[in-house]
């Protein structure tokens, strides 16, 4: 085992090339262009996050970037290598946690491990010892000599992230890492990986949870129909959308849909309903606006029963900007995969 | 070497990449893996050597005696062409398996290494070929408990199951190459039974052709398993000859040079 540079170093070295580079990156298959044109920079020792709904791409997108699937038109570098032209060197500075476990059930925690070990080219006891470190390290020692078939939700999902390290990769990409984890593990699953961002590894997360990227990523592109719409800080898109959301509450939500038609009106923005609440939502790019609102619909005769104006709420940027709830996505039958 | 501590009190340590090993050293990882796959599964072992068992026993004293006027005298006929189609017909459980690993994410992780690509393939070939040779034996075995007398000795069995290795290596790339193209396993267990039955049935397997009609005879002649069952009777009874074996070989040698490359990029289109 060498010395690597110290995390700082490495953010000082940083200058050099980021992490992750990507220009028109484009997939179509067959007639769907599940990517479609995404420029992407992501400096070294940064968690940046993917967020979108299902079917945005996102999958796609990583897969390119990890080597799995090749890119239509575009170019990207991992690391300063060529994706196309050196994917042997991006895939020894890379590791990949897909979606699905990608690990062998049949086979136990230990020796899942051992193999990606000797894979790597450990020999004999160094990689049984890279092993056991790893399983230490994921809280797994316990479960090792288990066959992965018997392991929860949480335990794989850490074992998967653990065979991701067997060396430590300078970018990891971890392609929704808590979908279906209960909150507990999820919690741990972000624990992990503040603590990966903290030892210097560069970290891509795709997710379609807005808290998870609000929580964990240091900057956010969002993805829609293989698009990038927007990337910035969690700050910066929330800014980007207005300051702020105001919600009216009606006394007759009779009027909803006029009040919608008035408000698109006066703020050409997008108008969100909440019939259960008789509440609309619309963004508003400061309170006096929407004092000035507020007061236009109680001149024009609009029962007014209440009214509140909060920052937006990731989920709100991503309404604004894709038209659509991202979480309420399924229930929305919205899966375009 | 350095440590970040996170939250939880997991201490991420950063290791480094060793040298990088050689393509032999991927492959046998992966063999490895395929023998581990014994130890857990045993059941697969089950699935492997009692279709063999039956058909032996079935063919032996079912229709032995009708065919061969004994079933002592059918078996010596009988045995090497039963090692010759269980071969065959266990690389359709390898392909089962490939196409099962490759629906869930084990595979892509597999190809984001850097590693020699063709290595999990010959890991699997590796297992495959254990496989055989445990079929094999306990075949043979049940052979000789009934009577079966390979007059060759030792060394004609050596040499016999050396053959069947190579049968079984060129059986082996066919059932990868549908593997990866057909992603449900049950297909893949059809498609490959459909196109097994018959070429082993219209062979020299069972019986010899003379009672068949001239169209089939012709294809009997010239089918691979017709030539892998007379060179294998050959080694283990007496009489092979070099062309014998050299026919024998050709169905396995033009399948691995035609299907490796095609498995490997199969693998790799992406």
């Amino acid at each position: 085992m060498n010395e690597r540079p110290s995390p700082a170093a490495s953010r000082l070295a940083a200058g050099a090339t980021p992490a992750v580079s990507a220009r028109g990156l484009t997939k179509r298959f067959g007639e769907l262009v599940a990517v479609d044109g995404i420029d992407l920079e992501v400096p070294r020792g940064m968690i940046f996050a993917i967020l979108g709904p299902n079917g945005a791409g996102k999958t796609t997108l990583m897969r390119m970037l990890a080597t799995l699937a090749e890119p239509d038109t575009g170019e990207a570098s991992i690391m300063g290598h060529d994706l196309v032209g050196e994917p042997d060197e991006v895939r020894g500075a890379i590791a990949m946690t897909g979606q699905f476990a990608s690990l062998d059930e049949d086979l136990t925690g230990r020796e899942n491990l051992v193999l990606l070990a000797r894979l790597w080219g450990f020999r004999g006891r160094a990689a049984r010892e890279r092993a056991d470190a790893l399983l230490h390290e994921f809280d797994l020692a316990e479960a090792a000599t288990r066959q992965v078939k018997a392991y929860s939700g949480g335990m794989r999902r850490r074992l998967d992230i653990a065979a991701s390290l067997v060396v430590t990769p300078s970018v990891l990409f971890l392609d929704e890492p808590t979908t279906g984890l209960d909150p507990k593990a999820r919690q741990g699953v972000w624990r992990m990986i503040r603590g990966l961002a903290e030892a210097g590894v560069t970290i891509l997360l795709t997710t379609q949870y807005l808290e998870e990227a609000d929580q964990l990523a240091s900057r956010i592109a969002v993805i829609d129909h293989g698009r990038k719409i927007a990337e910035g800080t969690s700050r910066e898109l929330k800014a980007a959308t207005g300051s702020g959301f105001l919600h009216v509450t009606l006394g007759d939500p009779g009027q909803m849909h006029e009040v919608t038609r008035r408000l698109e009106r006066m703020l050409r923005s997008q108008v969100q309903q909440s019939p259960e609440g008789g509440i609309v939502s619309t963004p508003v790019a400061s309170a006096v606006e929407a004092s000035e609102v507020v007061a236009a619909l109680v001149a024009a005769g609009v029962d007014v029963s209440g009214f509140s104006m909060g920052s937006p709420s990731l989920e709100e940027v991503f309404f604004a900007l894709t038209g659509e709830m991202g979480e309420a996505d399924d229930t929305q039958g919205g899966d375009r995969t | 070497m350095s440590r970040a501590t996170n939250g939880s009190g997991v201490a991420i340590t950063r290791v480094e990449r060793p040298a990088r090993p050689s393509a032999v050293s991927n492959a046998l990882v992966f063999g490895w893996r395929a023998v581990l796959k014994f130890k857990h599964v045993p059941e697969q072992l089950f699935d492997l050597v009692m279709t063999p068992i039956m058909f032996t026993l079935l063919f032996t004293f079912v229709f032995g005696g009708a065919l061969a006027g004994s079933a002592t005298d059918y078996l010596q006929y009988f045995l090497p062409g039963i090692l010759v189609q269980t071969v065959a017909f266990n690389s359709v459980y390898s392909g089962m398996g490939l196409s099962t690993d490759l629906g869930k994410g084990l595979f892509d992780r597999f190809r984001s290494l850097p590693i020699w690509p063709l290595a999990p393939f010959a890991g699997l070939m590796v297992g495959d070929v254990l496989r055989h040779l445990i079929a094999g034996a306990i075949i043979l075995t049940i052979g000789l408990l009934l009577g079966y007398r390979p007059e060759n000795g030792v060394l004609g069995i050596v040499a016999g199951f050396g053959l069947l290795v190579a049968i079984g290596f060129g059986m082996g790339w066919v059932f990868i190459v549908l593997g990866l193209l057909i992603r449900t396993p049950t297909t893949v267990m059809t498609v490959g039974f459909t196109f097994l039955f018959p070429l082993v049935f219209a062979s020299n397997v069972m019986v010899e052709p003379e009672t068949m009609p001239g169209w089939l005879q012709a294809f009997v002649a010239v089918n691979p398993i017709s030539l892998m069952a007379t060179a294998m009777r050959g080694l283990l009874g007496g009489g092979a000859t070099a062309a014998e074996v050299g026919l024998a070989l050709l169905a396995p040698l033009v399948s691995t040079v035609v299907l490796a490359p095609t498995t490997l990029w199969l693998y790799l289109r992406r």
